[in-house]
């Protein structure tokens, strides 16, 4: 039953997410990609359309796969499920907020899931640099080919945006134009089959 | 339920929050702040710190966080169902509407090469995003040893990202609380 499939599944990915979306990333590949429902390129890609989009990577994630997979209901089950978690917790604590502020086991749990939910963040950077970076070429891996020259000069450029403070949105404008340009060009130049 | 005064007021304050804060997490943090703090009066700047702090250690984005908690303050459970549905609506709507054609766009040409061009840009900010992150990581060896654990298992052993979290959270309350017993023993 696919409704109950999407539902257990970002209800899943909804409480065991910590440290923001991109700490979700893992998840994704591990439950989504792995069950076929999404590609890794889609994947990025999407991040791309979230950044763009009102609403917190989560719930626009469970979202868009709930709706692809499941139409409108789908869509509603996969929500429900990424909020539901979050929802419970926050409406627990809320009652019990100076048993839990003063409580040792939550300091120490925290203790050690932050920096782990940090490694998970490592792993998207490192998973996500791979699939943009590592062009296979004829079964080797080249890095000195177009694609990776351009994505290299998108990439860095990209970065410098961020790091001068302009917005993610303005970062991933400036991608896409640079990514139609060099696409044109490449074209032109005869660089693709 | 009653849909009057307050829990309308909720619903329709949490659907702009939802509708106007892109990217999510913390850029949101000060317009949320604006609308709850100053604007409506419904809690006050203490309890908004008190709510980031849960937010940290509990899961879930922050402003389905700050929906549940703010709209149980003012108007109980009800409250919170209906801060928590309007923060989520406007995003539901528009990837709905995103979902039924983003596929279709794939078929031209131009289309995936503004995509080639935008992962490229997405590495970025998924790597800026860990930068900033790291930052917040605890400033001592079994914390860096926790973190590179959870990178190594999940990219080269494709570990389970849930049982990483879990264990972390097992392994976490084992060290404090020895530490804890060490520093007691001390005084």
């Amino acid at each position: 039953m696919i409704y109950l499939e999407l539902f257990w599944v970002f209800f899943k990915i909804g409480l065991f997410t910590f440290g923001g979306g991109y700490a979700m990333i893992p998840f994704i590949q591990q439950e989504v990609i792995a069950k076929g429902w999404l590609s890794q390129n889609e994947l990025i890609n999407f991040a791309a359309v979230s950044e763009s989009t009102p609403g917190p990577f989560a719930v626009n994630i469970a979202t868009y796969i709930g709706v692809a997979k499941g139409g409108l209901p789908g869509g509603i089950f996969a929500t429900f499920g990424v909020v539901l978690p979050s929802f419970i917790v926050i409406l627990i604590v809320t009652r019990f907020y100076l048993g839990f502020k003063n409580s040792k086991l939550v300091k120490g749990v925290m203790w050690g899931i932050k920096p782990v939910a940090i490694g998970l963040i490592g792993a998207a950077s490192f998973s996500i640099a791979y699939s943009v970076f590592i062009v296979k070429w004829g079964g080797f891996v080249s890095l000195i080919t177009y694609p990776f020259i351009c994505s290299a000069v998108i990439f860095v450029f990209s970065l410098a945006l961020l790091y001068k403070r302009k917005s993610p949105i303005l970062a991933i404008g400036v991608s896409a134009a640079a990514g139609v340009a060099f696409g044109y060009l490449g074209e032109t130049l005869k660089f693709y089959k | 339920m009653r849909f009057n005064g307050n829990r309308a007021k909720l619903f329709f304050t949490f659907l702009k929050i939802g509708a106007f804060t892109f990217g999510g997490g913390y850029a949101m943090i000060p317009i949320i702040q604006r609308e709850v703090t100053q604007r409506h009066r419904w809690v006050t700047d203490d309890e908004m710190l008190e709510m980031l702090a849960i937010s940290e250690s509990t899961p879930g984005p922050i402003s389905i966080n700050a929906a549940t908690f703010i709209g149980y303050r003012v108007a109980g459970f009800w409250g919170s169902v209906l801060a928590t549905l309007g923060v989520v609506l406007p995003s539901f709507i528009i990837i709905t509407i995103i979902a039924l054609f983003l596929r279709r766009f794939n078929e031209y040409k131009i289309v995936r090469y503004a995509f080639n061009g935008i992962r490229a840009g997405v590495a970025a900010l998924v790597i800026k995003a860990f930068a900033v992150m790291s930052k917040q990581c605890p400033k001592n060896y079994i914390s860096y040893a926790f973190a590179a654990a959870g990178f190594i298992a999940v990219t080269f052993f494709n570990f389970s990202a849930i049982l990483i979290i879990a264990l972390g959270g097992a392994a976490g309350l084992l060290v404090f609380l020895r530490s804890a017993k060490i520093r007691d023993n001390k005084k």
